[in-house]
């Protein structure tokens, strides 16, 4: 199972707690996570990433095993400590927003 | 028992206040969606119980929120909380605003000019107004920043742009005011479903005669001298207009500078700033049974957006403009400084009017006397956006 941590409003909209697990079929990519998150939680849709270019929202960034992963690309694979579950992928809203 | 309910939008999530007809007492429930901007909550005419807001934020984008009872509780048009998900691809798209570019309705999505004077490309930023039809709950109109309306016909779940707006062929000359390149207003027309009117800040207003299909600039009598041509058709920053709905076609009009009145449906426009302490302003505002009394808040100037001379005053006018007299009866008249925005006044049509109005420092005030006096609801709220009234019968 995936581990996903959303920030506080994103919970708020899902009705959820701090962290959502998931199950995503290999490869465990930001898109196929991302895919799953916007598969359970509708709702969330157009709150990460675009509707229609699919591209992160400015004001967010993907963090995990204390590195910053905004900037990789969709399709790469996740470190395999968040494939495996021992670790979470952290959907953080940037300071710059507040 | 005739009660009202007032619809407030903060800078920091939405409050609802209530009150029975004498408008004394009031409660206040809020706030709702806590931390985020609420632009814009409406109630449906057609419906008091149905309720639409927009809901934004500079992270996590645009939300449309919905309650189908009055405010109790509130979801985002399809997907009601507590739905499993179903298989397939994810409902929700009720957020998604998409300019219509098809080749069967769209229009090519082309540029606008931008602070600097250069072109800019079109680009969805948030809802400002969203105003429900008059006799359908589930449709209801969006007016969003970069300009262009769009509409939901199933209870705002999914929206598709009314394009000939947008692709009226002016859109390189339209441009952001200070607040960015909004469609602010949205007026249906009670005699004639397929006339609306619309304003954008800045390029002027605009009517539709056949239900949205294609529109025509009406901003003839406007003078702008930030515009090299002052007179020119296209680029007014119209902040926002109102109408009586028993005089369609009676239009009033709160520009950057100038208030302006038409009686031809926004063929022409005439100034009647009159006596007006500063004819700079964003809110204006119709009587609902006195078809000639309007109201403004003057602002100082577009280089300081408070009331001039530290006193907040109502300024009303019984006979169509030009001659004014200040409300200041239960206001602040020394070392007041706040703005009140453009979608910050409404007014209820129980048998005494009621005059709501919202401001940047979190007051909202009503007059349950035409605007005679004025006493506060609340004080305290995040800095109010929008305000909107339900009168419930």
């Amino acid at each position: 199972m995936i581990r996903v941590i959303l920030p506080q409003h994103l919970r708020t909209l899902a009705h959820v707690g701090s962290e959502v697990t998931l199950a995503v079929e290999a490869p465990i990519t930001l898109r196929s996570v991302l895919d799953a998150i916007e598969s359970r939680y509708p709702m969330l849709r157009g709150t990460i990433r675009d509707h229609v270019t699919q591209q992160r929202r400015p004001f967010l960034r993907f963090f995990a095993c204390e590195e910053d992963l905004s900037h990789e690309p969709p399709d790469a694979p996740l470190p395999d400590a968040v494939a495996s579950g021992a670790e979470p992928l952290l959907i953080i809203g940037a300071i710059a927003g507040g | 028992m005739s009660a009202v309910r007032v619809l407030v939008g903060t800078r920091k999530g939405a409050f609802i206040l209530t009150a029975d007809g004498k408008r004394d007492k009031w409660e206040v429930s809020g706030p709702h969606f806590a931390g985020w901007e609420i632009y814009h909550v409406k109630g449906s005419p057609a419906d008091p119980n149905r309720l639409y807001a927009s809901q934004t934020s500079g992270w996590f984008g645009q939300i449309i929120q919905r309650s189908d009872d009055g405010g109790k509780t509130w979801h985002q048009p399809g997907t009601p909380p507590g739905e499993p998900p179903a298989p397939g691809r994810p409902k929700a798209a009720s957020n998604k605003f998409v300019y219509d570019t098809s080749a069967e309705t769209g229009k090519p999505l082309t540029t606008h000019q931008f602070y600097d004077g250069t072109q800019h490309p079109w680009e969805f930023k948030r809802v400002w107004h969203l105003e429900p039809s008059l006799t359908d709950p589930d449709t209801v109109y969006a007016g969003i920043e970069d300009a262009a309306i769009f509409r939901s016909t199933d209870g705002g779940e999914n929206w598709k742009e009314l394009s000939g707006l947008r692709g009226h062929g002016t859109g390189p000359k339209w441009q952001p005011g200070a607040g960015g390149m909004c469609l602010h207003t949205i007026i249906l027309d009670p005699s004639n479903p397929q006339r609306m009117w619309i304003a954008i800040s800045a390029a002027g207003a605009f009517r539709t005669d056949d239900g949205g299909k294609t529109w025509k600039p009406i901003n003839s009598g406007l003078y702008s001298k930030y515009l090299p041509n002052p007179t020119a058709e296209i680029g007014h920053c119209v902040h926002h207009i109102a109408m009586n709905p028993s005089h369609p076609g009676v239009l009033f009009m709160q520009k950057h500078w100038d208030v302006m009145r038409s009686d031809d449906a926004g063929e022409n426009w005439k100034e009647i700033s009159g006596n007006l302490p500063t004819d700079f302003g964003f809110v204006i505002d119709v009587h609902a049974h006195e078809p000639k009394t309007i109201y403004v808040i003057p602002i100082k100037s577009d280089g300081e957006h408070f009331v001039p001379e530290g006193k907040l005053r109502v300024y009303r006018s019984r006979t169509g403009g030009n001659e004014w007299e200040a409300l200041t009866k239960g206001l602040p008249q020394s070392n007041c400084y706040i703005n009140v925005l453009r979608d910050a006044m409404a007014v209820d049509s129980l048998d005494q009017c009621g005059i709501y109005f919202g401001t940047s420092g979190g007051q909202v005030y009503a007059s349950a006397d035409a605007g005679d006096s004025w006493a506060p609801i609340v004080r305290d709220l995040p800095g109010v956006l929008s305000v909107e009234v339900q009168t419930l019968l």
